[in-house]
């Protein structure tokens, strides 16, 4: 088991990190009652970790005999019919499940699978609860067409029916989806806390960790803490014991990206240009999403330039991304921004010259 | 039905109970004693009280029992294509309408409630003029929207307009007491305590990096704001705040960073990465401040 999954808190008393969060969780659902939550907030934050030990919270350890279920689902529309796969992680109480994964054809996922799923009251509930719940993963990339046809049945369902939503970027769930649901916010645990983490686990693994060690392994994980475990573990499996100056391994396509960068940076020329675009293809084949790729171009780009570049960098970068989400090929805004940047640079090393 | 979330519990089930919206009430109120009702389009920010207004009039007017046959209901969680507005909504509107039942007005007509009518294609709005006309005698429409301008002109002329304002603080509170002298005890303050809006230390926060002249600054405060969960949006909303109250920059750097604001705004509404836009923002907030733009 890895350690991310090893010691990840399964009760609401067990929890250091946001233990005020689960303190009003366990206040919220101390009456057997409990709202439509959306907890929100980065990667590696505990979101799901929380959601899990609520279901416990409210439902007993029961919740955790998962079963996972892939079936098809066939939906009659007054004009077709549609075919869709969808994978489900349920148990007895509740279902849980990614409506974000059928990707455009979301909308009818959430009419039909979710709307019948809310209206069916649960069985066997042994006279303990009267509703079950749905959790949804991802709710942020739900079309806004999906998110729609949630609201209503966000209201009318709810005597049988509870929703734990679950997403990244708050800003992209609709204000009416929001205010329907008690929203969360799951804060990343600081750098110190994090190196806290690390060197809890390591002490119940009966791992030596060097100090030094710790505190690159948290600085690495820019304040997420799943991946600081997994840096740790693979830490281990690198070299064991520890030294002081081992080195925390970066994912390969960070190091890609980063790559790509240095490229950029030693050569202004359309020639490179056309090598990164070759890389940039790369990624996106990866299933890199084009907007990671983005965001930590720019962030490599500016650990390295002066500040009237990094503006510049800073505010390209935003209205490239804007242009990404609107566009179809995010080849095109990735290489544009690319270009652009070539430019910019070339430019200010001449005005240096002059 | 013991375990109902304290929103639906305490929905108003008759429209003289709808908290704050005086005029809409009383106009509605006296379409109800007349016994009759034109069409209604209901437009405002969400949690106004649209939906609640339509359903308690469609109970005033037609009782529990006969609601169900007399009245149909469709949101955006139904498939509203152009196709149901042919089939469903037509062969609804055009059934004659049967015996009323004792106690209640049960006027001589069906009422169809299209809620979140927003988010109806223009093709099934257009769809609809006809049918609207056709058999307003025996059916009347409710239009329920957040943005009115998201209604085709056709549709919104042949309706009553009626605009839900945004509660005041004052109203909400005197509302909670009501629900929590209701709820036996208070118990549900903690509850309601937990809001998820942005502390204005952390868009000062960030204003004040945008002051210094090191880059690196921004970019620190902008990754902890991200890391900390903080919706964007509600970051530039505190750092909008933040700029009319300052006295240190000139009226005409605060107009231009404010345009910049509102185009962060619109980008995140579309779908953007937070980070990036924030952090755009804040650069050239930056750049302004020192007289760079």
């Amino acid at each position: 088991m890895l350690y991310v999954d090893k010691y990840r808190p399964k009760a609401l008393e067990q929890f250091q990190l946001h233990s005020d969060v689960a303190d009003n969780l366990r206040k919220l659902v101390v009456n057997g009652d409990c709202p439509h939550t959306l907890f929100y907030g980065p990667p590696g934050a505990g979101k799901k970790t929380l959601i899990l030990a609520l279901l416990r919270e409210i439902y007993g350890p029961g919740v955790e005999k998962l079963k996972v279920e892939c079936k098809p689902w066939k939906i009659k529309l007054p004009s077709s019919s549609i075919d869709l796969e969808f994978t489900t992680i349920s148990s007895a109480y509740h279902v849980e499940m990614n409506p974000s994964d059928v990707g455009n054809r979301d909308r009818y996922v959430v009419q039909e699978i979710i709307k019948e799923m809310a209206k069916s009251r649960p069985i066997g509930t042994d006279g303990q609860r009267s509703f079950k719940v749905l959790v949804l993963n991802e709710v942020d990339q739900l079309s806004k067409e999906a998110q729609h046809s949630l609201r209503r049945t966000m209201e009318k369902y709810s005597a049988a029916c509870r929703l734990v939503l679950c997403g990244n970027n708050v800003s992209k769930v609709i204000d009416p989806v929001r205010s329907r649901c008690l929203c969360i916010r799951v804060a990343a645990p600081s750098l110190a806390q994090v190196e806290e983490q690390v060197q809890a686990v390591a002490a119940h693994e009966r791992l030596t960790l060097p100090v030094p060690l710790a505190k690159r392994l948290a600085a690495a994980s820019e304040r997420n803490l799943r991946r600081a475990l997994l840096s740790l573990e693979a830490c281990k499996v690198a070299q064991y014991p520890f030294a002081e100056d081992q080195e925390v391994a970066a994912p390969d396509w960070e190091l890609y990206i980063r790559e790509i960068a240095a490229d950029v940076m030693l050569e202004q020329t359309p020639k490179r240009l056309f090598l990164a675009r070759g890389k940039l293809y790369e990624l996106l084949t990866n299933c890199i999403p084009p907007e990671v790729v983005l965001r930590r171009l720019a962030v490599e780009l500016m650990r390295k330039l002066d500040d009237e570049l990094r503006h510049s960098t800073a505010e390209d970068a935003a209205m490239y991304e804007h242009r990404l989400q609107e566009g179809q090929k995010a080849i095109f805004h990735l290489e544009a921004f690319l270009a652009r940047f070539m430019s910019n640079y070339k430019q200010y090393i001449i005005s240096l010259g002059a | 039905m013991a375990h109902q979330p304290w929103v639906e519990k305490y929905r108003p089930r008759s429209i003289g109970e709808v908290a704050h919206q005086e005029e809409v009430v009383q106009t509605l109120q006296h379409a109800l004693s007349s016994g009759n009702l034109p069409h209604l389009l209901f437009y405002g920010p969400p949690g106004t009280g649209k939906t609640t207004s339509a359903l308690a009039i469609v109970r005033q007017l037609f009782g529990p029992e006969l609601c169900k046959a007399r009245v149909l209901e469709l949101n955006a969680s139904d498939e509203r294509g152009i196709g149901v507005v042919r089939d469903k909504i037509k062969n609804f509107a055009a059934n004659s309408v049967g015996q009323g039942v004792a106690g209640y007005p049960c006027p001589p007509f069906k009422v169809i409630i299209l809620d979140e009518a927003d988010s109806m294609t223009g093709d099934a709005q257009n769809a609809l003029r006809r049918t609207m006309e056709t058999y307003s005698r025996v059916t009347r429409f409710v239009f329920i929207c957040n943005y009115v301008s998201r209604i085709i002109e056709p549709l919104a002329s042949r309706c009553a307009k009626f605009r839900f304002k945004p509660l005041q603080g004052d109203v909400i509170n005197e509302r909670i007491n009501h629900i929590c002298a209701g709820a036996a005890g208070g118990g549900c303050r903690h509850i309601l305590d937990v809001s998820g809006s942005v502390p204005p230390s952390a868009a000062q926060g960030l204003l004040a990096a945008a002051r210094s002249p090191q880059f690196a600054r921004v970019q620190a405060a902008v990754t902890d704001l991200i890391a900390d969960g903080y919706p964007a949006q509600e970051i530039l909303l505190q750092l909008q705040a933040a700029l009319l109250q300052d006295a240190g920059a000139a009226d005409s750097a605060k107009g231009k960073i404010l345009v910049r604001l509102s185009e962060a705004d619109k980008s995140l509404v579309d779908g953007s990465d937070e980070f990036l836009q924030l952090l755009g923002a804040a650069s050239y907030a930056q750049r302004v401040l020192a007289g760079q733009a």
